[in-house]
């Protein structure tokens, strides 16, 4: 398969007045025409490990690798000018909450114009042309009314989907989704995923999947990388998540209440302080 | 005899052409050390069920009655040792500036108790958080220990209802266990009863005996979790909530 993107040995670190805390440690993966899922609990690195590869940590947070490579080029060499070009063009993000990533004294039409003319350079006319087209393709079903609206008119649905609309319309080689369904309702959850899954396999685009949902992660995505305190403690394939080795993915998986097997109590998950010790998995291929 | 009982609750926001009927003709009924579970869509009205019974949701009409005593529209204090609620987000519930032993111990006065000192310290026992965290501040918690602080304030004037508006919602599944195994634990020690509001239906199916089913405002079916786990579905709008969440 070929790689979109490759990356090696991943630190994100933000030194502190306690020393220097690792939120990051030693991250490696592969990514190429495919869904990738980064399932952990809060705390585990996963959001970081989306924004380290976008450049998106703010001082005094440190990013280290490596190589961050994507088609070939280090993206770690690159000035922050030239970032620009990368972040919603090659590479661009949904983020988990529809209502603090759009803004909210834009309307929707001249936001998602905005992200279509950042990258391409279209008349307004051909932009609108376009934006109507791509809320389409997220079925919206009223477009027009759409465009005019303002973020607060919107649902979380709804406003999901045009986050993804807007993510989407610059045409990018890889889509970094940090948990964006799980300030949905299950009804609106599927759906939202469907769109996302038709579109990334009809252009052939690179999907990260970022989320603590394992039971949706080992629905939607082909490969998952499980992280604990950091590190990547196991890679495998989707539909082999409910077979999985390590103790902490196990531990996770039996923790959930179960329609179909009912218990008096819940497993509570043991913690073992080795998990944090041992070196992070690799998940190139 | 129930412990609680909600007939023709009718609850609205705003006034006339900015009426928003929230819930609309409600009506059920959860006995005495029963779990009853609540499920439906965002925006469906389950949580204003429970905002309406605690008396924070002020338009109302129908009939409330808890242990068959009607409730007021003005409630006395004594509701209140009867009814308690948990909330959704316990880092948004809990004072930041205020440190556990001042949540709990407010909550204690408020409602007469002398002993406050031994009781704060009972408390913290019971949910399983010991008298280490008595003097910290919410910032110094985490999402399922605030959630435990947030329990215990809950408990302190002695409930025997508790309302729950997705305890766990806000948590780690490793999270979700530890607190739904507190609550189960917590339900068979006191001889609660829950009323319980949850979009999960994994965790309604674990914590609760019988749910009702809520859509735009209105409980469009009620049924046992034996019913919830066979996926028997009379109602299609329960069937599409069964099949959504597979």
């Amino acid at each position: 398969m070929e790689t979109l993107l490759d990356v090696e040995n991943l630190w994100v670190k933000f030194p502190s007045r306690q020393g220097v805390f690792d939120a990051v440690r030693g991250v490696s993966f592969t990514l190429g025409r495919e869904r990738l899922g980064i399932v952990g609990e809060s705390g585990s690195g996963k959001s970081m490990t989306g924004r380290a590869i976008l450049r998106l940590i703010r001082k005094p947070g440190i990013v280290e690798a490596d190589h961050i490579k994507l088609d070939g080029v280090d993206l770690l060499t690159k000035t922050e000018k030239e970032m620009r070009a990368v972040r919603g063009q090659r590479i661009s993000m949904v983020m988990q909450d529809p209502k603090f990533s759009l803004n909210p004294v834009m309307t929707i039409g001249s936001q998602i114009i905005e992200a279509y003319r950042l990258h391409n350079s279209a008349s307004k006319a051909d932009a609108y042309r376009k934006s109507l087209e791509m809320l389409e393709a997220v079925s919206i079903n009223d477009p027009e009314r759409v465009m005019r609206a303002y973020p607060h008119e919107m649902s979380g649905g709804m406003g999901q989907r045009i986050m993804i609309a807007m993510m989407l319309i610059p045409n990018p080689e890889i889509l970094i989704a940090d948990e964006p369904t799980s300030a949905l309702d299950v009804s609106v959850q599927r759906q939202v995923l469907d769109i996302m899954d038709k579109l990334v396999k009809e252009r052939g685009m690179g999907l990260i999947f970022i989320s603590h949902d394992l039971n949706l992660v080992a629905d939607f995505c082909d490969r998952v990388l499980i992280m604990y305190a950091g590190r990547v403690v196991e890679v495998c394939e989707a539909d082999k998540l409910h077979d999985a080795k390590h103790p902490y993915t196990r531990g996770l998986l039996n923790s959930l209440p179960r329609l179909d097997q009912p218990s008096k109590r819940l497993e509570v998950l043991q913690r073992d302080p080795e998990w944090s010790q041992t070196p992070s998995v690799s998940g190139r291929i | 005899m129930s412990m609680l009982n909600v007939k023709n609750l009718n609850v609205w926001f705003g006034k006339r052409q900015q009426r928003v009927d929230a819930v609309r003709d409600a009506t059920f009924e959860v006995a005495r050390g029963e779990s009853f579970g609540l499920v439906g869509e965002s925006g469906s009205g389950k949580s204003t069920i429970l905002r309406a019974i605690t008396g924070l949701a002020p338009n109302w009409s129908g009939q409330l009655s808890i242990d068959g005593n009607p409730v007021p529209q003005k409630r006395p204090k004594a509701f209140y040792k009867q009814v308690q609620m948990v909330f959704q987000d316990p880092y948004a519930s809990l004072h930041p500036r205020h440190s556990v032993d001042q949540v709990l111990g407010e909550t204690l006065q408020l409602h007469g108790f002398r002993d406050i000192d031994n009781r704060v310290v009972k408390l913290l026992d019971d949910v399983g958080l010991g008298q280490k965290f008595r003097f910290r501040y919410p910032h110094q918690l985490s999402g399922g220990q605030r959630q435990r602080v947030a329990i215990a304030r809950a408990l302190a004037p002695e409930p025997e209802l508790l309302l729950l508006d997705e305890p766990t919602s806000a948590l780690d599944v490793s999270v979700q266990a530890e607190i739904l195994n507190l609550l189960t634990d917590l339900r068979a020690d006191r001889n609660l009863t829950y009323l319980m509001v949850s979009h999960d239906l994994s965790v309604v199916g674990h914590m609760c005996d019988r749910l009702a089913v809520m859509k735009s405002g209105e409980v469009v079916d009620i049924l046992s979790v034996a019913a919830l786990r066979s996926m028997e579905a009379s109602h299609p709008y329960t069937r599409q909530l069964f099949e959504a969440s597979l």
